[in-house]
């Protein structure tokens, strides 16, 4: 089976960059191939690079808040290239009461402060679709 | 006791009768509950010349005991809570409540454009702003967001870095507006680019201009806001990214070097400067080894100074530090627990000999604190001050084999990590070459490895875990605040003079290209009404923006 291949991105204008570099990290431990992007990327950016890469999985994070406005952005340009298959993971601080706002947006699982690294490597492992 | 020893003790009392002559202590006589009186400060049996040279007295070179000699006898440190709501006139309430309930000091946090240097109605601004604090686009926000605070009265911490030249210029165009002059300003600019390239992610110009605009502030503010600290040295965020203990004291004295030796280069000297330096650190949760932090932070600066900068007053010796506890190690899992975590990490910056302090609030790793959240982190630093008696004498730890045994060893290796720093050719180079964001990262990965491997526990999250319904009351900002926000500029732009904005502008321009200070022209341009998002832009135009290198 080919490696799975992740992107890591920091969508807005949030610095906090710890948690993306470590999920970065343990995924690429566990086998994946990893693309991170760097800080301050728009929707469209994300999305672009996403395609060209041809990632099975998107990791976004936010820590500033934003998540409610920049996530469903991502999730519409997705839905708009034809690329709906790409699995679609949030993180950072995102509270309890916008998750099921972010899973109906369709995000695929939501991994708020804590997570287990382990644990995101077994979610991606059993909903990513490798075409 | 060493004669000299005994010399400099008689000198420093000396000193202190002087000062208490002047300004007395919070009481006349200090005791313990159950009656036993407490001095200013306890000194070993026989103080040897070891002593004197590595510890010596509080107030004196090398400053490990403290940067003054009575510390929180004379005075508590400043209770300083970081915060900024969506909109000016929002955070302008909250500071009056702050400062209503004992406050002593304002901290305004600003949102990601404001701090980026982009108006709110710019394109990347959809979806940040007034998120994570106050959106400034001009100075008719920061006219609102100070509205009745006397400026002479309070002293102001901003944290604000890349565009920090702008927002102390609109403060300063404010105090005027008050009739309160430059020099009676008393307050703090962040103002630290280079933590920003290698962990908290607000930079906007490449290395070279910014370390420029730094040392225009310093240069400014020698001449005409002398009580401003114009910069404020921060591990804090360091820490924050996943440094350990001895990493923050490392790289944040690395990047006071790079600024005290761009200022040299720029032809400022040190004691102009150095006195208005400050710093600011990070209080984590592994108590005794934060308290030898602080202290080793104080002796080493005092020494770089000293010894490798020739600075000859005592105040460019000295570490002046603010401390916020520390965020990540906040938990999402059982909340409530957090409130003993700050307090503990609090009391270490406290034993530590902290200037100023904010405390958390335990809701952070669920979203902006809430108003009780945020009364009961202030209560924290308000019963560590006033009920448990560490603050009757000065630093009281010292003498402890542990925490000065820790205290050597943190010296040791962050000094090994600066003369790694110092070959690579200075802080400037390492952010640019990467090894302090991969240092960093490397640390961040081995703690979460550490965490999920249990060799490290945190209650609630790795053991001791409950079931638990998450939290409602939490604070949301109202999206509205962009469009309210956008409304506010284009009026803005309605209704002032367009030609004197322009021509502030490329006024700006030419400084920057003439290599000229340019704090004077920033000051005519917030004057004008030019907005932070124009400004900045002007300085883009000249300086270009910064691209990140790949670190992972």
């Amino acid at each position: 089976m080919r490696k799975i291949r992740v992107l890591a991105a920091k969508p807005g204008l949030d610095g906090h960059d710890r948690g993306v570099k470590v999920i970065a990290a343990a995924l690429r431990d566990a086998g994946m191939e990893v693309i991170y992007t760097g800080l301050r990327q728009t929707p469209e950016q994300i999305v672009n690079t996403a395609l060209q890469e041809d990632v099975d999985v998107i990791a976004l994070s936010i820590l500033s808040g934003a998540h409610d406005y920049l996530f469903p952005q991502v999730m519409k340009l997705l839905e708009e290239r034809e690329a709906g298959d790409i699995l679609v993971m949030g993180g950072g601080v995102i509270p309890e009461e916008d998750v099921p706002a972010m899973k109906e947006a369709g995000i695929a699982e939501i991994c708020g402060p804590g997570t287990n690294t382990q644990d995101i490597v077994k979610f991606i492992q059993e909903n990513v679709k490798l075409s | 006791m060493s004669k000299s020893f005994s010399e400099q003790l008689m000198a420093w009392q000396a000193g202190v009768d002087k000062m208490l002559a002047k300004r007395p202590e919070r009481k006349d006589e200090f005791s313990t509950l159950s009656g036993l009186p407490v001095e200013r400060v306890y000194l070993p049996g026989s103080p040897d010349e070891a002593y004197a040279a590595d510890l010596g007295l509080p107030g004196d070179y090398p400053y490990t005991r403290g940067v003054q000699p009575t510390m929180y006898r004379g005075r508590l440190w400043t209770m300083r809570q970081y915060a900024g709501f969506a909109s000016a006139a929002e955070s302008n309430r909250r500071y009056r409540y702050l400062l209503e309930q004992g406050q002593t000091g304002l901290s305004v946090a600003f949102d990601l454009p404001t701090q980026i240097g982009y108006d709110a109605d710019h394109e990347l601004a959809q979806g940040e702003v007034g998120k994570v604090g106050v959106s400034i686009s001009s100075l008719k926000d920061m006219e609102t967001l100070f509205d009745q605070i006397p400026l002479d009265k309070v002293s102001t911490s901003m944290t604000i870095n890349a565009p920090a030249g702008i927002l102390l210029a609109m403060y300063i165009a404010v105090a005027e507006k008050q009739g309160v002059e430059s020099s009676a300003l008393r307050g703090t600019i962040q103002n630290d680019i280079l933590k920003e390239y290698s962990s908290r992610g607000t930079y906007i110009f490449p290395p070279k201009p910014s370390m420029r605009i730094i040392t225009n502030i310093f240069e400014y503010c020698a001449a005409e806001v002398p009580m401003w600290n114009t910069i404020s040295i921060s591990g804090y965020h360091i820490r924050e990214a996943g440094s350990s203990a001895v990493q923050e004291v490392a790289f944040t004295l690395a990047n006071g070097m790079a600024y005290v030796q761009a200022a040299l280069d720029a032809g400022l000297e040190v004691d102009k400067f150095g006195p208005r330096l400050s710093f600011f650190f990070n209080a984590h949760s592994d108590f005794l080894e934060e308290v030898a932090k602080y202290r080793a932070a104080r002796r080493m600066w005092a020494r770089i100074m000293k010894e490798r900068f020739g600075a000859a007053n005592p105040k460019s010796q000295m570490v002046r530090f603010h401390t916020q506890t520390a965020g990540c190690s906040l938990t999402a899992q059982q909340p409530t627990n957090n409130i003993v975590r700050v307090a503990f990490q609090a009391m270490s910056a406290v034993l530590g000999g902290t200037q100023s302090l904010h405390t958390n609030s335990m809701d952070e790793a669920l979203s902006l604190p809430t108003t009780e959240a945020v009364t009961i982190a202030l209560r924290t630093q308000q019963v560590i001050g006033y009920e448990t008696g560490v603050t009757d004498t000065v630093d009281p730890l010292a003498g402890s084999y542990y925490i000065e045994h820790l205290t050597d060893e943190i010296e040791q290796k962050a000094n090994e990590y600066i003369a790694t720093i110092d070959e690579m050719g200075g802080a400037v180079e390492a952010v640019e070459q990467g090894y302090i964001q991969r240092e960093i990262q490397e640390a961040a990965y081995q703690y979460q490895r550490a965490v999920e491997e249990k060799e490290r526990i945190v209650v609630g999250v790795n053991q001791f875990q409950s079931e638990e319904k998450p939290p409602s009351d939490i604070l949301r900002v109202d999206p509205k605040v962009r469009e309210e926000q956008m409304a506010a500029l284009e009026a803005l732009k309605a209704e002032r003079d367009g030609k004197a904005v322009e021509a502030a502008l490329g006024e700006l321009r030419e400084a920057a290209i003439n290599d000229a200070n340019l704090m004077p022209h920033i000051l005519t341009c917030v004057k004008t009404y030019a907005t932070l998002g124009e400004i900045c832009d002007t300085l883009r135009g000249v300086f270009g923006e910064y691209q990140a290198p790949t670190t992972i």
